[in-house]
């Protein structure tokens, strides 16, 4: 797919024309920053921002605070609190590198989903939508390991019962297990590991964002329509869209800035609202916690990974036909992560030629449900594992791969879309148009 | 109208998220006591931090400590503000044993406070951020975004929360306290009505020493409290005036493109 025409960097100045055959870096800029977008996003695509702010904002921070951090396990938690007590400005640079994880987990949620809902998986963003997955999983692992790194007791535990997740694997588990954690259980080798990898792999999602970055300025941003940029001219295209610099980079930092006051709010005011008193305990091998709870960002896929336990029908089967090499535990953490393949399978699950939610009529229906299934794992993750929470969890859980295993390949079968416009200029013209004009097409609760 | 949206879409995901995190642990009651370093104004007031000192020296540190807690900052301004003289002279009362020198010498401000004299009495240094109240409701974590994490207001119930009652289990005296999570406490009443003795004649009956040493816990977990709030406002402050003037120059800057789409319906 040939890129959206459009102008291109030409050097000017004998300066310019010099640097240009030697290194065209002002050129990548300039075609980056005036990459054609279509014209009519709406505010769910302020996120891409707002997470390459939180990235900076914890890479940042990050740096500043391993100065005066040590891994070690008798002297993190104290190091922490001379963060917290002594370095100037310690407690701001704690605080807003631990909500910065939440920030960005908000805004990745909200970016997948908005992705979910306008198709922005679909041909010929399969590439984009795939490094985003690998981008969210490094995330994961980058959350998971900084947050062992303060030796609370949440830290210390939930480094235990995740790391045990690698000893559920038949076979080879224990030695996976013992690889990891660099012995037979979490301690000063695994706190050293853990702060190397953290601080190594936000380097390797930056690296990522550029591919990503790149992906979709190949293929040209998908739009809530799901409408292709006309490419056939440059005077058409340039009726669907405008340039990023500065219609978006205004309207983002807009929204970021609104988003900084809510942020900036609960650093100042409420800073450990978010997170588990338990970790203000120093970590303690002999004292297990009442309830082992991951942070909350984590909390809907641990609601999976607990539903299926040895009462469930599908695990008795699977433990049946594989003569018990997979047993409930192995069953919830294969549950766990393929309830992250399943959505990165997406493009090729949903079988619908119609792009944007928006068009779909049925869809819209099992999306918002997912939305919501989505929020009932995360609560039901921080309940007790017993029943009711348990059951309410297994059927969540089913939801979730229902959703994507048979609710997306059937409805491109059996959904009737409704008419698309022909441009996003219609669109576009559609929205702004005089109410009288009735051309203003339904609007969607997600604009 | 997209604002309230995006507002509302990260308050619910934070709220639904933290409630969770919250919702195990902790069926005892906590009362909810005003302080005055709650919402975003408050601040901590050094008489009571000094008052709370008071019985956090004559009473607790018996048996517990404040390891991670310079005395240094005993003098802080935004803390109890003790001068500095009467901080050295106060440090000297704890001894230390100084491997330099490889003999017990009295403590300095530069040391911290000492550690739990006995084995099975926890460090209080954190102690007002590792403990929680008002959780709920179903998980939700409303009560807490509302009235406060209730880490003070948890310790202020403990130690007003005994009724009386006691048993033993296996040889050990448990003590029945309305706030303790599993409603039996091994801790014994460490606090009554007039056991402390204030020089400014503040009010010394069990509900107002119980208040003042949580307020004085809660400066010992986060003693930039004071500063951190500051910085809190000062950032919302000016982001709200940042985001004001980047909406303006976003509605300017669209202004011509949105008036063009509306004079030229589409075809």
């Amino acid at each position: 797919m040939a890129g959206i025409p459009h102008d291109h960097y030409e050097p000017k100045s004998g300066g310019e024309k010099w640097l240009h055959r030697r290194l065209p870096i002002v050129g990548l800029m300039y075609d980056t920053l005036m990459i054609p977008t279509p014209k009519n996003l709406n505010w769910m695509w302020i996120w891409g921002i707002v997470l390459t702010f939180c990235l900076a904002l914890q890479i940042i921070t990050g740096v500043v605070l391993v100065m005066h951090y040590t891994p070690h396990v008798d002297h993190a938690f104290a190091s922490v609190e001379h963060i917290m007590r002594n370095v100037n400005g310690g407690y701001m640079l704690r605080y807003l590198h631990q909500n910065g994880a939440s920030l960005f987990f908000v805004a990745v949620y909200a970016h997948i989903f908005r992705g979910l809902y306008y198709g922005s998986y679909k041909a010929p963003r399969e590439v984009t939508w795939i490094i985003g997955m690998l981008i969210y999983l490094l995330m994961m692992g980058t959350a998971f390991m900084g947050y062992v790194l303060p030796w609370g007791q949440m830290s210390f535990w939930g480094a235990t019962v995740i790391t045990g997740l690698f000893g559920a694997i038949p076979f080879v588990g224990e030695g996976i297990q013992t690889w990891l954690l660099g012995g037979p259980a979490v301690d000063n080798a695994t706190l050293n590991r853990f702060l190397s990898l953290h601080y190594l792999l936000p380097f390797v999602i930056a690296g990522l964002v550029i591919v990503h970055i790149w992906a979709f300025h190949t293929t040209g941003n998908n739009n809530p329509t799901g409408v292709e940029v006309r490419r056939t001219s440059k005077e058409e295209a340039e009726r669907d869209t405008l340039p990023f610099w500065p219609y978006f980079v205004m309207k983002d930092l807009f929204a970021l800035g609104v988003i900084l006051v809510v942020f900036f709010a609960i650093v100042g005011f409420m800073p450990n609202y978010l997170g588990h008193p338990d970790n203000y305990i120093e970590a303690n091998a002999l004292a297990t916690p009442a309830h082992i709870v991951p942070e909350w960002y984590f909390l809907p896929f641990y609601a999976i990974l607990r539903a299926f336990d040895g009462e469930v029908w599908i695990v008795q089967l699977a433990s049946l036909l594989t003569g018990g090499i997979i047993d409930a535990k192995f069953f919830g953490v294969l549950a766990m992560f393929g309830s992250i393949a399943v959505m990165a399978l997406a493009p090729w699950l949903d079988t619908s030629s119609v792009r944007s939610g928006r068009y779909r009529p049925m869809f819209k229906w099992w999306f918002w449900l997912l939305v919501v299934d989505f929020f009932i794992l995360m609560w039901a993750g921080a309940m007790p594992a017993e029943k009711p929470y348990s059951t309410i969890a297994l059927y969540a859980s089913y939801y979730w791969f229902a959703y994507f295993l048979i609710i997306l390949p059937l409805l491109g079968v059996i959904e009737k879309p409704l008419p698309q416009p022909a441009t996003i200029e219609e669109d576009f013209k559609a929205h702004y148009a005089e109410k009288t004009g009735g051309t203003k097409t339904l609007v969607n609760p997600a604009e | 109208m997209m604002l309230r949206k995006l507002t509302l879409a990260a308050a619910a995901v934070m709220t639904m998220a933290s409630g969770g995190a919250f919702a195990a642990g902790g069926a005892g009651y906590v009362e909810n006591y005003d302080f005055s370093f709650e919402g975003p104004f408050g601040s901590y007031d050094p008489m009571q931090l000094q008052r709370g000192l008071q019985v956090y020296t004559e009473v607790c540190a018996a048996c517990h400590g404040l390891k991670f807690v310079p005395l240094r900052t005993l003098s802080d301004e935004s803390g109890p503000a003790i001068p500095e003289d009467q901080v050295r002279a106060y440090s000297e009362q704890f001894e230390i044993f100084d491997p330099e020198i490889d003999d017990f010498r009295p403590r300095v401000p530069t040391d911290h406070f000492p550690e739990s004299g006995l084995e099975n009495a926890p460090d209080l240094s954190l102690m007002a951020k590792a403990r929680a109240g008002f959780h709920g409701p179903y998980g939700l974590g409303l009560n807490q975004l509302f009235k406060g994490m209730g880490g003070p207001e948890y310790i202020a119930s403990l130690l007003t929360g005994y009724t009386g009652e006691e048993r033993e289990e296996a040889g050990v005296i448990l003590y029945e306290n309305t706030a303790f999570s599993s409603g039996w406490i091994a801790m014994a009443p460490p606090l009554d009505d007039g056991w402390v003795e204030y020089a400014d004649g503040s009010p010394n009956d069990l509900e107002a020493m119980s208040k003042d040493v949580a307020a004085f816990l809660m400066w010992t977990a986060e003693p930039k409290l004071n500063a951190r709030k500051e910085v809190g406002f000062t950032a919302v402050l000016f982001l709200t005036v940042l985001s004001v003037l980047l909406y303006l120059t976003n509605k300017r800057l669209w202004a011509p493109i949105k008036r063009q789409a509306k004079d030229t319906p589409a075809e």
